[in-house]
């Protein structure tokens, strides 16, 4: 935990395989403040950051630790930081600042389950809808969530693209099996890794409003310090930053954050699929969930059983397009998850016509492949 | 040299939104003189506000600005210096971003020693809500929720901030801005550590009206009287200093602030 590692294959944790993400991302700003099961991050922070001229601090709690990731990335620095639930909650309200400035950031949440303390050691996935609508008001957001240690790495990295391309505040929802086990993974050299940066302001600093944006949606960056004069805004504000309470401006305000993510969804969401060409059974999951969905798979195939499984790496925006492509010929739905059926009720949402079975624990363990083909079987009977 | 602030006010936007007789207009001009005697850039200046009235402090501002949400500027502000640490930052927070809502924000800040300084406007009341009290409305004081006189003693934050560690605390009002720009300034140029300015204000439309203490002039007349030097205070009787405000400077002391020490813990960290 405490090399920065590149082109090397290493038995590590999935959390530390997010920091080190992060780092290979660009990332020199962390602000935390710890809790289980996230906490690793928060120590791999500590001892790295400052290591590549980067800066860690633990705040006094959640709240000043996103307020300060969202001052970090306005000053132009890639930051992060990393919870749980409870902590995340306490960081609602300033991700729609994040949302509202338009300052790219990466919120890594590590799901326990809740609701309140619940069990602070236990799996869940009971904040896959508090990613999308913890903050009030109207927007959109990008969620990734990986199901193994290289894709903590791997999609760690993704968020932190995806935040500057857009511009926006992206999760990376993982959760306390995804974030706790080691497996091997393979972490390229660094200049293998494709990283983004947010594109930047060019034009005459007299021409520079902090808020301009172009055919894409996404307005040009300046960072504090600079010739442009940035002005960032919680308010309603128009292109240069200063409050405007014109409900035309504000309705175009709003569509516009919300579109600038809802319209671009094919290149977002990131998915794997396995036996999905044959399939008349189709399994739908993401994190730790999608591992015992595909041990069930295998299972299930052993016994001539056409079984595919469909892995969501990207949760939001939500990828109906591609629920609806892979459910084409499928026969039934079977959604396991550590929730009572919140990624079941999104796909239902889309999927009318097929039953969609939620396979559901809340009690802080895993769902066992067995459970989960025990469905597949009664899909057949 | 005479400093009029001029670069560094948004003249195109004046007069100012506050109600008339507010006294935050004779706290913005203090800022922008202190800034044009510090020898602060446009570019190089960030300031970061909360919500409430003073909340509005820095659309008057040609700096960069940060307006976020209520009682986080201070993080804010945190994460923009920490980002960039040759930056001038300053957060402009009311008695309610500051003193209440932000208060843990505000402590560990001080404690801390990071390198921003704080402009407190404190009128002891929530202006923009419709006065409400805050963490500094005074017990008996008459609020729009504290109708029957408050319940609750307020906070010296002045005395908080230099008991959780800042390099510097000086408490000044609007009725004298000549002192009050004095401390500013001192507080722009010093540059290492946490700098807490407390600007006693007036607010004539709430506070004012519900507590009979009477029009602009009146209430800032009696901030006047009321004021005693901190220097003259050390020798007064607790009796004799009940209901004053005591001005001066309560600290200021060489610390090393955040980031000269987190400069040694990437030393000791480099790879």
């Amino acid at each position: 935990m405490n090399n920065i590692i590149e082109g090397k294959r290493v038995f590590m944790q999935g959390n530390i395989a997010a920091g080190e993400g992060a780092i290979a991302a660009g990332a020199r700003f962390y602000a935390g403040y710890p809790i289980t099961p996230s906490s690793e991050i928060a120590e791999h922070a500590s001892i790295n950051l400052p290591r590549v001229g980067g800066t860690y601090i633990q705040m006094e709690d959640e709240i000043g630790s996103i307020g300060a990731i969202i001052g970090a990335s306005m000053a132009g620095v890639k930051a992060y930081t990393a919870s749980s639930g409870p902590g995340i909650s306490l960081m609602n309200e300033n991700i729609g600042l994040a949302c509202m400035v338009e300052a790219p950031c990466v919120l890594i949440s590590v799901q326990r389950a809740g609701p309140s303390t619940g069990l602070a050691t236990k799996p869940a996935q009971g904040d896959f809808f508090q990613a999308r609508w913890g903050t009030h008001g109207d927007h959109s957001i990008i969620a990734v969530s990986p199901a193994t240690v290289q894709e903590c790495f791997d999609l760690t990295i993704k968020a932190f693209n995806f935040a500057e391309r857009f511009r926006t505040p992206v999760f990376v929802l993982m959760d306390g099996i995804v974030g706790k086990m080691y497996e091997t993974i393979d972490i390229p050299d660094i200049k293998e890794i494709k990283v983004e940066n947010r594109k930047i302001a060019t034009c005459s600093p007299e021409e520079f409003n902090p808020y301009n944006f172009g055919e894409d949606l996404i307005p040009p960056f300046a960072p504090y310090g600079g010739i442009r004069i940035s002005k960032a805004n919680g308010s309603g504000h128009g292109l240069d930053g200063y409050p405007d309470t014109n409900p035309e401006n504000y309705d175009k305000l709003v569509r516009r954050l919300t579109d600038k993510i809802e319209n671009r969804k094919k290149e977002i969401c990131l998915y794997k699929i396995y036996g999905c060409e044959d399939a008349e059974i189709l399994i739908i999951a993401y994190g730790c969930s999608a591992r015992p969905g595909l041990a069930a798979l295998e299972l299930a195939r052993k016994d001539g059983l056409k079984v595919g499984l469909l892995q969501l790496q990207t949760l939001w925006p939500f990828p109906e397009h591609l629920i609806k492509k892979f459910s084409e010929n499928i026969k039934k739905i079977i959604v396991p998850e550590l929730s009572l059926g919140q990624l079941k009720s999104e796909i239902e949402r889309y999927i009318k016509e097929i039953p969609v079975i939620g396979v559901n624990k809340v009690a802080g363990l895993s769902i066992t492949p067995q459970e989960i083909f025990e469905e597949i079987e009664r899909g057949y009977n | 040299m005479k400093c009029d602030g001029k670069k560094f006010l948004k003249r195109e936007l004046l007069p100012f939104f506050w109600c008339s007789g507010c006294g935050n207009g004779i706290v913005m001009g203090c800022i922008v003189r202190a800034m044009e005697e510090s020898g602060f850039s446009r570019e190089n200046t960030v300031a970061v506000t909360g919500i409430g009235c003073w909340g509005k402090a820095d659309d008057y501002l040609t700096t960069h600005a940060f307006h976020g949400t209520h009682g986080r500027a201070l993080a804010i502000a945190t994460g923009i210096k920490l980002a960039n640490p040759s930056l001038d930052v300053i957060a402009l927070v009311g008695d309610g971003d500051g003193a209440t809502i932000g208060g843990n924000h505000l402590i560990h800040a001080a404690r801390r020693n990071i390198d921003i300084t704080v402009i407190m406007s404190n009128n002891y009341n929530y202006g923009m809500t419709g006065g409400q009290y805050s963490g500094t409305t005074p017990f008996g004081a008459i609020t729009s929720t504290s109708r029957y006189g408050h319940v609750e003693d307020e906070f010296n934050i002045s005395e908080l901030v230099k008991a959780a560690g800042a390099a510097y605390v000086a408490k000044g009002t609007v009725a004298n801005p000549l002192q009050l720009q004095r401390f500013i300034s001192k507080a722009f140029k010093k540059q290492n550590g946490f700098r807490f300015i407390e600007a006693m204000n007036i607010c004539p439309t709430h506070y004012g009206r519900a507590n009979k203490l009477g029009k602009a002039p009146e209430m800032i007349e009696r901030l006047r009287k009321n004021s005693i030097n901190i220097k003259l205070a050390k020798n007064m009787k607790q009796e004799e200093l009940e209901g004053k405000i005591i001005v001066g400077e309560y600290v200021d002391k060489k610390v090393d602030g955040y980031i000269r020490r987190y400069k040694e813990i990437q030393k000791r960290a480099a790879l």
